[in-house]
């Protein structure tokens, strides 16, 4: 049985179909990318998967439970968390903090308890710091914990929004371009490092990525997403042949059909570069 | 260098290294502008009916002083060249500033001004020309030359010397405003010598007046030369109670014997500042934690106000005559109980919205708690009286009157901090912070919304249902009339002032926001001009508060030996390689 399955999945904004009628399995411990244009509707997916959109139609279900309907923290209770395109960490924050908020639905010492700081509640909170600083040191953050989120380098952040993630103890880890504004060889390090998550900690991945260096490296199975349908679907090897992936990409030469080029090519640069890789691939 | 090239007579006579004039002009027209407002405003007049050194300087000659010396020091300061130009600069700002006083004196002698500005009265233009009356006009023009030359003569000092200087003469103005009220205690006491010597009924002695200023630099250079605060920092962490327990002994002990030996105007007005922490602890959770901005906070302190009253009233709306201890567990509990019951509808507001639902909250519980409806039961506008003391002690007892709700506000404040202080280090006090920093991120991580808001609703509205209580009992009586608006407003403004988040930041708030201006009663018609002065001073200089609260460290005191954080930058590569 797959580990997500999304049907006839539907999200409008006004008059806007950002989703129309998706259909989407994910099968436990893959690495699946989903990928297009701008504006193709992937974050927009993204959200519904997570709860932050309540759908329009369709029906998303976790491990054979239906999740459309749940709240965010109700949907992280069932093990599926996230990062974010424009990285959201909790800033004023230092970074071991923002870890151990993610662990906040494992500890469950009453407040009463946490004031009178008995014994259980010691020694969850020493529990608690030492799989922090274990979450740190697996992601490279070591010896910055004590730093706010916020003044962290641009890469810090991305991999502490991954710890942060990570506490939650996922089964589904949602990455929406974990490599977008890194230079080529930090995207290197951060595809092994998406690789070993699957390796070691058992987690299935799905990522948003422009960058198609990195879909390609990294996927087993890639879904196209264009106007908000799906395009195509299958091995990387199989979307790079795909004659409707490529027209999506660059336009349709000649055929009169200028927004799609326009789209494709003025987007921005990570999609233009795109176009290129895939035809070049 | 600059100045070895060009001598001061150069620059005085042809200021060959442009002298950029306009600066200093506009500076001098707002010290002017400041210094007109003081005086048509009334400080000027009424600071002047209290002496800073008796016999020397009245409190209002000071206010001109400061503004006229401070536009020459700011025209002076931004400026690079000669020492002559300084002295020029300052005193043409100082002047400049001097001349919009004499202007005044001018004005006021030929056209009736007080028809319009009640204080431009022949005092203040005495006051303004030493005495000489509209015919000395010349003389706060010379004043403010002379003052704003002596300003950019101060600006050549070394700066470690200036700061001396600054330190002393702002130590002489605090002593000065605060001697009256060190002098009554100390004159019952083995040092009533010391404090006739040093202070006047108000005001220091020039003698005092020179001894705290001397003593005031030597401290200041002591601090400096031995470096106190890394000498501090220096001693291990696990060793730093050795300093810190010693001082809190003391610290307490003062704390203890204070109502005893200042006497009970202080301890009341303590006592005040002490109810306010207490709100102010309990808002710093909704707000300053959980960043949801209630500005009907007044609503909660009402319900354990009026909670006692009921409870504990002898007069005609008491229903049960219970003890104070008694009603308190009450107080609080239905303080929590309106907390759930004004949180939960509310919670799916946000930002601005939210703070105009909650104000629409606090003015119902006002309006209700005086409305003709609710008469029968909470007594409307003459509200419930007769609400007695907390213990029932002859009026020769230690602990009678103010005294003993000194200690009991102290002792409730103290409590609540340290509640306050467990809350914000555990697992909801983080919780609370993720959901200040980004709302829909912190439900993504599992952060149950409803659940942890509602308790910071519910814990906030229980330490001012506690802060209710205790008010109840101090005033003896609570009105319709005490809830009003300015009273959330007031704890807003300490805590943003205090530093959000703070702890000791509410305690430092409320001693700025609140004691202050009650230890300051007969200037009490400029309260709010300070108040306002002091909000957007601390907005555009220092937004984050006088103390901010620090990040704890959580990470360090284990892993600090275990590898330099340069180290961590190899982490994923070796990771990449072990992959």
């Amino acid at each position: 049985m797959p580990l997500l399955t999304a049907q006839q999945v539907t999200k409008r904004f006004g008059g806007l179909v950002a989703v129309n009628s998706l259909d989407f399995t994910l099968e436990q411990g893959s690495i699946v990318s989903v990928i297009g244009p701008n504006g193709a509707g992937k974050t927009t997916f993204f959200n519904c998967i997570a709860g932050f959109y309540k759908t329009d139609g369709g029906s998303i279900s976790f491990d054979g439970t239906p999740i459309n309907n749940l709240r965010p923290d109700q949907i992280a209770a069932l093990r599926i968390n996230r990062t974010y395109q424009n990285i959201r960490l909790f800033q004023n924050m230092s970074a071991i903090e923002n870890v151990l908020v993610g662990q906040h639905r494992h500890l469950h010492t009453p407040w009463i308890a946490s004031v009178l700081n008995t014994r259980g509640v010691r020694e969850e909170e020493a529990a608690a710091l030492d799989e922090a600083r274990e979450l740190l040191r697996y992601v490279g953050l070591q010896g910055r914990g004590d730093i706010l989120a916020g003044k962290l380098p641009y890469g810090d952040q991305r991999r502490l929004e991954v710890a942060r993630a990570l506490a939650t103890r996922p089964r589904l880890l949602l990455l929406d371009e974990p490599t977008a504004g890194m230079n080529p060889s930090e995207k290197q390090q951060m595809t092994a490092f998406i690789r070993r998550l699957r390796d070691d900690k058992g987690i299935t991945i799905l990522l948003i990525e422009h960058e198609m260096r990195v879909v390609m490296g990294i996927s087993e199975r890639i879904t196209v997403l264009n106007y908000g349908e799906k395009l195509a679907e299958g091995t990387p090897r199989e979307i790079q042949t795909d004659e409707r992936v490529i027209e999506a990409y660059l336009g349709r030469s000649g055929s009169g059909d200028e927004s799609a080029a326009q789209r494709a090519g003025g987007a921005a640069e990570p999609s233009a570069g795109a176009a290129t890789t895939v035809t070049g691939a | 260098m600059t100045r070895a090239l060009a001598g001061p007579g150069a620059a005085t006579v042809a200021p060959r290294v442009a002298f950029d004039w306009r600066p200093v002009v506009r500076i001098g027209a707002i010290g002017g502008a400041v210094s007109l407002y003081l005086c048509l405003v009334g400080i000027v007049p009424v600071f002047n009916q209290r002496p800073l050194i008796i016999g020397v300087i009245s409190l209002g000659q000071t206010a001109l002083v400061l503004s006229l010396f401070a536009t020459g020091f700011v025209a002076t300061r931004k400026l690079t060249g000669t020492a002559g130009a300084r002295f020029l600069a300052g005193g043409l700002a100082g002047g400049i500033a001097g001349a919009v006083l004499s202007a005044l004196v001018l004005v006021g002698s030929v056209v009736p001004l007080r028809n319009v500005f009640l204080n431009a009265s022949p005092e203040l233009y005495d006051l303004l020309t030493f005495g000489l009356g509209t015919s000395g006009f010349w003389a706060p023009l010379v004043t403010g030359i002379a003052l704003g030359a002596l300003a950019g003569g101060f600006s050549l000092l070394r700066p470690r010397l200036r700061r001396s200087l600054y330190v002393g003469f702002l130590s002489v103005v605090i002593m000065g405003l605060f001697a009256g009220l060190i002098r009554t205690p100390l004159l019952s006491s083995p040092l009533e010598n010391l404090a006739r010597l040093l202070f006047a009924p108000e005001g220091l002695t020039p003698v005092g007046a020179v001894i705290t200023f001397a003593v005031a630099v030597a401290l200041n250079e002591y601090r400096r030369t031995n470096d106190l605060g890394r000498r501090y920092r220096a001693v291990p962490s696990d060793r730093r109670w050795t300093v810190i327990a010693p001082a809190a002994v003391v610290l307490s002990i003062a704390v203890l014997i204070l109502p005893q030996t200042l006497g009970s105007f202080f301890a009341q007005v303590i006592a005040i500042v002490a109810l306010y922490v207490m709100m102010g602890l309990g808002l710093n959770i909704t707000l300053g934690l959980a960043g949801l901005l209630d500005l009907g906070f007044v609503a909660f302190f009402a319900v354990g106000a009026y909670t006692v009253g009921l409870l504990t009233s002898t007069g005609e709306y008491g229903i049960a005559q219970w003890s104070f201890w008694a009603a308190v567990p009450f107080a609080v509990f239905f303080a929590m109980l309106f907390g759930a019951f004004l949180g939960l509808p509310i919670l799916g507001i946000r930002g601005d919205y939210l703070a105009i639902a909650t104000m629409g909250f606090g003015e119902i519980i006002r309006i209700l708690a005086g409305s003709d409806l609710l008469k029968p039961l909470l007594g409307g506008p003459r509200g419930i009286t007769n609400i007695p003391k907390p213990f029932d002690v002859p009026p020769d007892h230690w602990l009678a009157g103010p005294n003993q709700i000194y200690y009991i506000a102290l002792a409730g404040a103290a409590l609540i901090a340290f509640i306050a202080w467990r809350l914000r280090g555990s697992h909801l006090g983080r919780a609370w912070l993720a959901i200040r920093e980004d709302e829909d991120v912190a439900e993504a991580t599992g952060i149950n919304l409803v659940q942890t808001k509602l308790l910071a609703y519910i814990l906030g509205a229980a330490f001012a249902g506690l802060g209710g209580a205790v008010f109840a009992a101090l005033v003896g009586s609570i009105f319709a009339s005490s809830i009003q608006l300015i009273v959330s407003i007031n704890v807003v403004a300490l805590i943003i002032v205090g530093g959000m988040g703070s702890i000791p930041g509410v305690v430092v708030g409320a001693i700025f926001l609140i004691g202050l201006p009650e230890l300051f009663r007969e200037f009490s018609e400029y309260r709010y001009l300070f108040y306002g002065f002091a909000l957007i001073a601390m907005m555009r200089f220092r937004p984050e508060g006088l103390l901010p609260s620090r990040v704890t460290l959580r990470e360090l005191h284990v892993a600090e030996n275990e590898q330099p954080p340069d180290a961590a930058e190899g982490a994923l590569v070796a990771q990449e390689e072990a992959g």
